[in-house]
């Protein structure tokens, strides 16, 4: 069988394999702290000592999300300061300038909301100093924050009728410490053995064979890898992120950053079931889940196998599959699963240009993140879906004429509100702006020329790279068709608002329905109850989010990747 | 607000400590000690003169070497502005930009034939410092490099052969040519001489 879908097929094996185990760890770190980790207890301890934090406790929901926010903003005055004044700052080898406040504006929010879109590029917009205590940081803590979200709602969705869902500072502490830490140094150290830098000095001066003299940029490149796969947080070191050769240097470290995207998502599914000790459910999840995600992963290995249909045209030998913008130590397979993987999550790192897939596999990138549930990221993830599951237990409710029930709390007025402004939000975000985009596009074109005319490529296209953009930022995922040129005012403030959005608001939303829930009378089981943990009920949570949210789509992909696809 | 927002500023100092120097710091010292070059990109020599980043892609023009592929990092192999084209599969302009790049390649290999054309070689990489090619696409430079450099042919098709990296395990991902190593173990074929 060819060596190519070998790679594939054994990727997903490895990921199937370790979730399990490692969902129950993360289901033991949140309960009751009797994970293997616990040997960090003491580091824990002293970090609660020094910050002046009760870990044991208990919130209300309302508490927890005033932390949770308080944090955030106080990290985006961090950013912002550190970005613009970066060029004074000490680590910064080849002299690279602060960044301008609306970059730094786009840059800071976008990290804090653990989305990662990059509107600069890493070798020459950061200082190493930038790249550790502002960017990996973030990729860390951020990460928590969704984790320790998801906790929370965990909490709540487990106990009877309870007012508290848990410490919001300790959840964030110990996701840093069980999980994200240990994880992205074991992934660390095998990407230094495979030629990944991890280092100080500034670019590298050779004087190649032909003679001319070529500039390598490197740096502290192994630290920030990890957890940007790992954090689903996606913003690269360099410029073009892990195609990069020095960010991703071979198949193996390939193979691992892949898995690593989403191999905390997948986990998160079980972690649910452990922790509920509803495995059934947990089972009934991951399954909807991975149906969409494989379904993408084939669609598109079988696209960008194929090659460019333009390409073919001119009779050359394209047996390699569509190489634009592809690496030849990665291959055509191995970037369209990561075009599906980085989506499915809300990663966006890419190990290949998506601005060059071909167009149904840039459809599917778009809609997995327009659809923004399969998986999702660390912590968040769940929580969309969970924003789906509310609605779908209520609609099948007034079907068969039960009372909507979950987990034994009854869904009412209140939470429908909320799961129904939340799932709303997002498809509103999107295509507000990328109407907005386009009509200053169409109408007035001189914004756009002093802007430098945004677009690298013409028609449907064209109109492909603005849609996956604000598709992009408000799945907080980051990745882009880069051709894009969106370093510019427009771009940086109208993206940073999409990324604050569509971040905050669901969040909010979900951890309210999860609070509101658990404060209700539980109602045990009985044979008039809606069963959620079947096949049945699946396929019709499957149904809700593909009408609720695929088809809301659909217009704006048929002017975009479907009109492209039948032009070739 | 006040005690949170003191409680912020103190758990992001712990966490700096934590991540940005103590996880950084065991990282940069494992690197020091075993990976290739110190922590810094590993690098190709030739006749004890570093010639190279072994994962950094060069450009190549002359005759006398294979090529890699089309980059669009800066003017080309640029490894402080990593970049791809980002043209999409319809681009009318970018397919023109295609069409003349084969032409090219068939100019410098007149015999081939057009079917023998690599889309890889007229394609340009993700990072725009792709370092390497597939065993296909050095195959087919083989006699111009040969020619170029007197040297027959069967000898610069062992080179490749010999600089062939097979696939993980013989199993996952595809073979490949590190292009500026096939490179310099032609240099080095030609001092032997």
């Amino acid at each position: 069988m060819n060596t190519e879908l070998l790679g594939v097929i054994a990727q997903i094996v490895l990921l199937l394999v370790l979730s399990y185990p490692l969902g129950k760890h993360i289901a033991k770190v949140y309960k009751d702290g009797s994970d293997w980790m616990r040997f960090m207890a003491p580091v824990e301890k002293f970090m609660y000592k020094i910050c002046g934090i009760n870990p044991e406790e208990e919130m209300n929901w309302k508490v927890f999300l005033k932390s949770l926010l308080v944090i955030n903003i106080f990290w985006f005055f961090w950013g912002m300061i550190l970005l613009v004044l970066q060029g004074y700052l000490p680590l910064n080898p080849d002299g690279n300038a602060g960044q301008t406040p609306d970059q730094a504006f786009n840059t800071c929010i976008s990290f804090m909301v653990n989305c990662n879109l990059q509107h600069y590029s890493g070798e020459s917009g950061l200082t190493y100093f930038t790249q550790l205590f502002v960017i990996m940081l973030f990729q860390f803590i951020t990460a928590a924050t969704g984790m320790a979200a998801m906790a929370g709602v965990m909490k709540a969705m487990a106990a009877k009728t309870t007012q508290t869902i848990g410490n919001f500072w300790k959840y964030l502490v110990i996701s840093c410490t069980r999980i994200l830490f240990p994880m992205s140094l074991i992934v660390g150290l095998i990407l230094i053995l495979q030629g990944v830098p991890m280092g100080f000095d500034g670019k590298m001066k050779v004087a190649t064979l032909e003679g001319a003299e070529q500039l390598v940029s490197q740096g502290p490149t192994a630290a920030i890898v990890p957890i940007k796969q790992l954090g689903t947080n996606g913003g690269g070191y360099f410029g073009v992120n892990s195609s990069h050769p020095l960010e991703n240097p071979t198949y193996l470290t390939n193979m691992l950053e892949c898995w690593s995207i989403l191999i905390i998502p997948m986990a998160m599914i079980f972690a649910l079931g452990f922790y509920l000790k509803r495995k059934k459910l947990a089972y009934s999840i991951f399954g909807v889940m991975l149906f969409a995600y494989l379904a993408g992963v084939c669609l598109n290995v079988y696209q960008e196998m194929n090659g460019n249909p333009k390409i073919s045209e001119m009779t050359i030998d394209q047996r390699c599959g569509s190489m634009e913008g592809k690496e030849t130590r990665i291959g055509a397979a191995a970037t369209a699963l990561w075009s599906v993987t980085t989506t499915v999550t809300s990663n966006g790192s890419v190990n290949g240009m998506h601005d060059s897939l071909t167009p149904l596999s840039g459809m599917v990138a778009m809609l997995n993140m327009q659809i923004n549930t399969w998986f999702g990221g660390v912590g968040v993830g769940f929580l969309n879906y969970y924003t789906f599951l509310i609605i779908a237990v209520f609609i099948s409710g007034l079907m068969v004429g039960r009372t909507p029930e979950f987990l034994g709390k009854k869904i009412e007025a209140r939470e429908m509100k909320i799961a129904t402004i939340v799932a709303l939000a997002h498809p509103f975000v999107i295509l507000f702006f990328t109407a907005l985009s386009s009509y200053i596009y169409a109408h007035h074109p001189g914004i756009v020329e002093a802007e430098g005319g945004w677009l690298n490529n013409p028609g449907y296209h064209g109109f492909s790279e603005m849609l996956y953009e604000y598709t992009s930022s408000s799945a907080n995922n980051g990745s882009g068709f880069e051709g894009l040129g969106d370093n510019t005012w427009f771009w940086n403030f109208t993206c940073g608002l999409a990324l604050i959005i569509s971040r905050y608001l669901p969040i909010i939303g979900q951890v309210a329905i999860a609070g509101l829930l658990a404060q209700k009378k539980f109602i045990p089981e009985s044979a008039g109850t809606l069963k959620t943990d079947t096949g049945t009920f699946a396929v019709m949570t499957f149904c809700v989010i593909v009408i609720v949210a695929a088809l809301s789509f659909f217009p704006a992909l048929s002017l975009g990747p479907i009109a492209e696809y039948f032009s070739l | 607000m006040i005690k949170n927002l003191l409680k912020s500023f103190k758990l992001t100092l712990a966490f700096c400590a934590f991540f940005g120097v103590f996880y950084v710091f065991v990282l940069w010292i494992f690197a020091f000690v075993f990976s290739p070059n110190k922590g810094n990109a590993e690098v190709v020599e030739l006749n004890g003169k570093v010639i190279g980043a072994a994962n950094i892609g060069q450009a190549f023009t002359q005759d006398i070497y294979f090529w890699g592929r089309p980059s669009r990092a800066g003017d080309g192999y640029d490894a402080t502005s990593s970049a791809g084209s980002n043209k999409g599969p319809s681009n009318e302009e970018y397919l023109a930009e295609v069409k003349v790049r084969i032409d090219t390649f068939l100019l410098y290999h007149p015999y081939l034939k057009r079917d023998q054309v690599p889309a890889e070689m007229v394609t340009a990489s993700a990072s725009g410092l792709d370092p390497d090619i597939s065993p296909k696409a050095a195959f087919v430079q083989a006699k111009r490099v040969a020619d170029a450099r007197g040297l027959p042919e069967e000898k610069v098709m062992a080179l490749i052969t010999e600089n062939t990296e097979a696939p993980l395990l013989g199993l996952f991902g595809m073979a490949k040519v590190n292009v500026l190593k096939l490179n310099v173990s032609l240099d080095k074929a030609i001092s032997r001489n």
